[in-house]
């Protein structure tokens, strides 16, 4: 379709779009075996095993849960602790400051420091918000939030050459294959 | 199976997406976003009144110094408690009948801790100072009060709204991205544009996306109990008769999930009926949401024997004549309402035949919300107004200050429904195609 703009050089990369999960699925492990590692898949839902395909998944985000409930907890803790007894001892009766009482907040604040951390961990480790994308140049693309299904390979791969790559994404009978402008 | 129908990935996304990009508001959206608009405007300007003149405006006095505030706080936070709760229990169970009710039952949550989140300041006498509940570090060194349940309440709202807030939005995501590709005019593009972040369904945005939804779903269960827990502290840790006992927290996370189904009920047979939703929304999610509110029900009806019990069993005099005193005090007809509302109604929830009839449901889900309500009132006030020292018992009559607030409050969380159906896509678009996609591997 747009075969000339490759001639120019600035391309992103190669865009193949596929006509369900299954060839999608089908398509990103034959990328992934045939050697390209900077290959992304599109789809309007979430295609079990394609992450698998196109490589391994992140695991990452439990962790970062753990660490940010962690924070929110120990500080939420520590100036409670700290204000009670050294801020603003209250001596009632002579009594010595108590921790149970302190508990609730904690939990509250654990808890949020877990979710601050998955939610905002899932945005950055994404890279988004990235607003502007070379996939969104493809007038076709539109239908990747809807009823298409894509892969991208990138420009930047190592084995990345405009006609073989070509000829190997229409080896897996895509719906088209089109260059994506940078 | 959740889709009736033959769908298709596009066909999903043109009848959901087609609710909010139509240009034309549909006649009966108009005429009750004008009706919650007025209503709205009546409970904005009964704050206003509270604001100048302070909380005398409404019926209070010495014996009941909380009343409709509180009754109405409680009320919408548990409403507000179970939207979160049935989206984040049937995520984890992976329940596949839950992808279509879970986006609007989240709505549901959102709005009306939004809502509820005001009365504890609208009932305080100088409400300018609500952000003493803050620790912050100021002038005067002066800490809040780290172990009365007020305080608690602070931090369990900030961390339940924040949570349902993010827990709603990362389901939004992609459904925003689907509307942003699908927009016609510019302003509508840049909007859902800029609300979608530049989602564009990666593999991997997806993976953590579904890993991040796991997460916060699996901190969403604990939180509420804890947060409605705190609610019932409230209660419990004064030594009023008829609120100082330990059955509080669980008996109020009881009536929160009851309330909560049912208003998740009051809107599902609305919105069902008024979008044509019947092929998304079927009868089998209405029956099982009728199951949930029966089962509910009876928790609930167990914790006011329980109630009862307990007076008799502490063998204090106080207890027992409160006890008593809801029964057959001057309250009596409240008491006996509530029962029949939140006891005896729900048992009509046994017969399939009414579990299948979407307006019988509507009617008796009503009925409970009523009913709720009523037991709030009659747990707070009957409480206060006679509590030890006849020399010190008192009446509470509500003003129209009162019923105005309680009214507007129910108009604007209206209001903001209304606007969600209008601008937001009511069921999620990427988990019916999900869905769609379990079905033809199942077939």
């Amino acid at each position: 379709m747009t075969t000339g703009a490759a001639a120019h050089g600035a391309a992103h990369g190669l865009l193949a779009e596929f006509s369900g999960p299954p060839a999608l699925l089908h398509a990103a492990r034959a990328a992934h075996g045939a050697g390209y590692r900077r290959v992304e898949a599109y789809s309007p839902m979430p295609v079990e095993g394609l992450v698998e395909a196109l490589g391994s998944a992140d695991e990452g985000l439990p962790r970062l849960a753990l660490v940010g409930g962690i924070i929110g907890g120990v500080l939420t803790f520590a100036l409670q602790w700290l204000s009670v007894t050294d801020y603003y001892p209250l001596n009632i009766g002579g009594r010595t400051p108590a921790w149970p009482g302190l508990i609730p907040a904690t939990f509250e604040m654990t808890v949020l420091g877990a979710v601050l951390a998955v939610f905002f961990g899932m945005l950055l480790r994404s890279g988004l918000p990235r607003l502007y994308h070379p996939v969104f140049n493809d007038a076709g693309f539109a239908s990747a939030s809807s009823d298409g299904f894509f892969l991208c390979i990138d420009a930047a791969d190592p084995q990345y050459d405009p006609q073989r790559t070509r000829q190997f994404l229409e080896s897996l009978q895509p719906v088209r294959v089109t260059v994506v402008d940078a | 199976m959740s889709i009736v129908g033959a769908h298709s990935y596009g066909s999903i996304s043109q009848k959901i997406s087609g609710i909010v990009l139509t240009a034309h508001a549909a006649r009966w959206w108009v005429i009750s976003f004008a009706a919650c608009s007025l209503l709205t405007l009546v409970f904005f300007g009964a704050i206003g009144y509270l604001f100048y003149k302070g909380v005398g405006i409404w019926g209070l006095n010495v014996p009941v110094v909380w009343a409709f505030d509180i009754t109405n706080y409680v009320w919408w936070i548990a409403i507000a408690m179970s939207g979160t709760f049935i989206s984040a229990v049937l995520h984890l169970t992976r329940q596949p009948w839950g992808a279509s009710i879970s986006r609007f039952a989240e709505a549901m949550t959102v709005f009306a801790l939004a809502i509820a989140g005001l009365f504890p300041i609208l009932h305080l006498g100088r409400p300018w100072f609500f952000y003493w509940l803050i620790p912050y570090p100021n002038a005067m060194s002066l800490w809040p009060q780290w172990r009365s349940p007020l305080d608690w309440d602070f931090f369990a709202i900030l961390a339940y709204l924040l949570l349902s807030l993010l827990f709603w939005y990362l389901g939004l995501i992609p459904d925003f991205a689907t509307l942003r590709d699908r927009a016609r005019g510019r302003g509508t593009q840049v909007a859902y544009g800029l609300l979608a972040l530049g989602w564009r369904g990666e593999a991997r945005h997806w993976q953590r996306r579904q890993s991040a939804q796991l997460l916060l779903a699996g901190l969403a269960v604990p939180l509420v109990v804890s947060v409605h827990s705190v609610v019932g502290l409230d209660f419990a840790a004064g030594n009023t008769p008829g609120w100082h006992s330990t059955i509080f927290p669980p008996f109020f996370v009881a009536g929160a999930m009851f309330s909560g189904f049912a208003m998740a009920m009051t809107i599902v047979v609305l919105l069902r009926r008024a979008f044509d939703l019947g092929e998304y929304i079927t009868e089998r999610h209405l029956d099982n949401l009728a199951k949930l509110i029966l089962a509910m029900g009876l928790v609930l009806a167990y914790s006011y024997v329980m109630e009862l019990f307990m007076a008799w069993y502490s063998a204090d005099r106080y207890e027992i004549y409160t006890a008593l005193n809801r029964m057959r005090g001057p309250y009596a007809p409240v008491y006996w309402s509530l029962i029949f509302c939140v006891v005896v109604v729900p048992q009509a929830l046994w017969s399939r035949r009414v579990r299948h009839a979407p307006w019988v449901l509507f009617g008796i889900s009503i009925v409970i919300n009523v009913g709720m309500w009523l037991e709030r009132f009659m747990l707070i006030v009957t409480s206060e107004h006679r509590d030890f020292l006849p020399s010190a018992w008192g009446m509470f009559y509500p003003t129209i200050w009162d019923w105005a607030t309680l009214i507007g409050s129910i108009g604007f969380f209206g209001w903001l429904l209304l606007l969600f159906v209008r601008f937001v896509p009511l069921i999620s678009m990427s988990e019916m195609r999900e869905l769609l996609d379990h079905q033809r591997d199942a077939s």
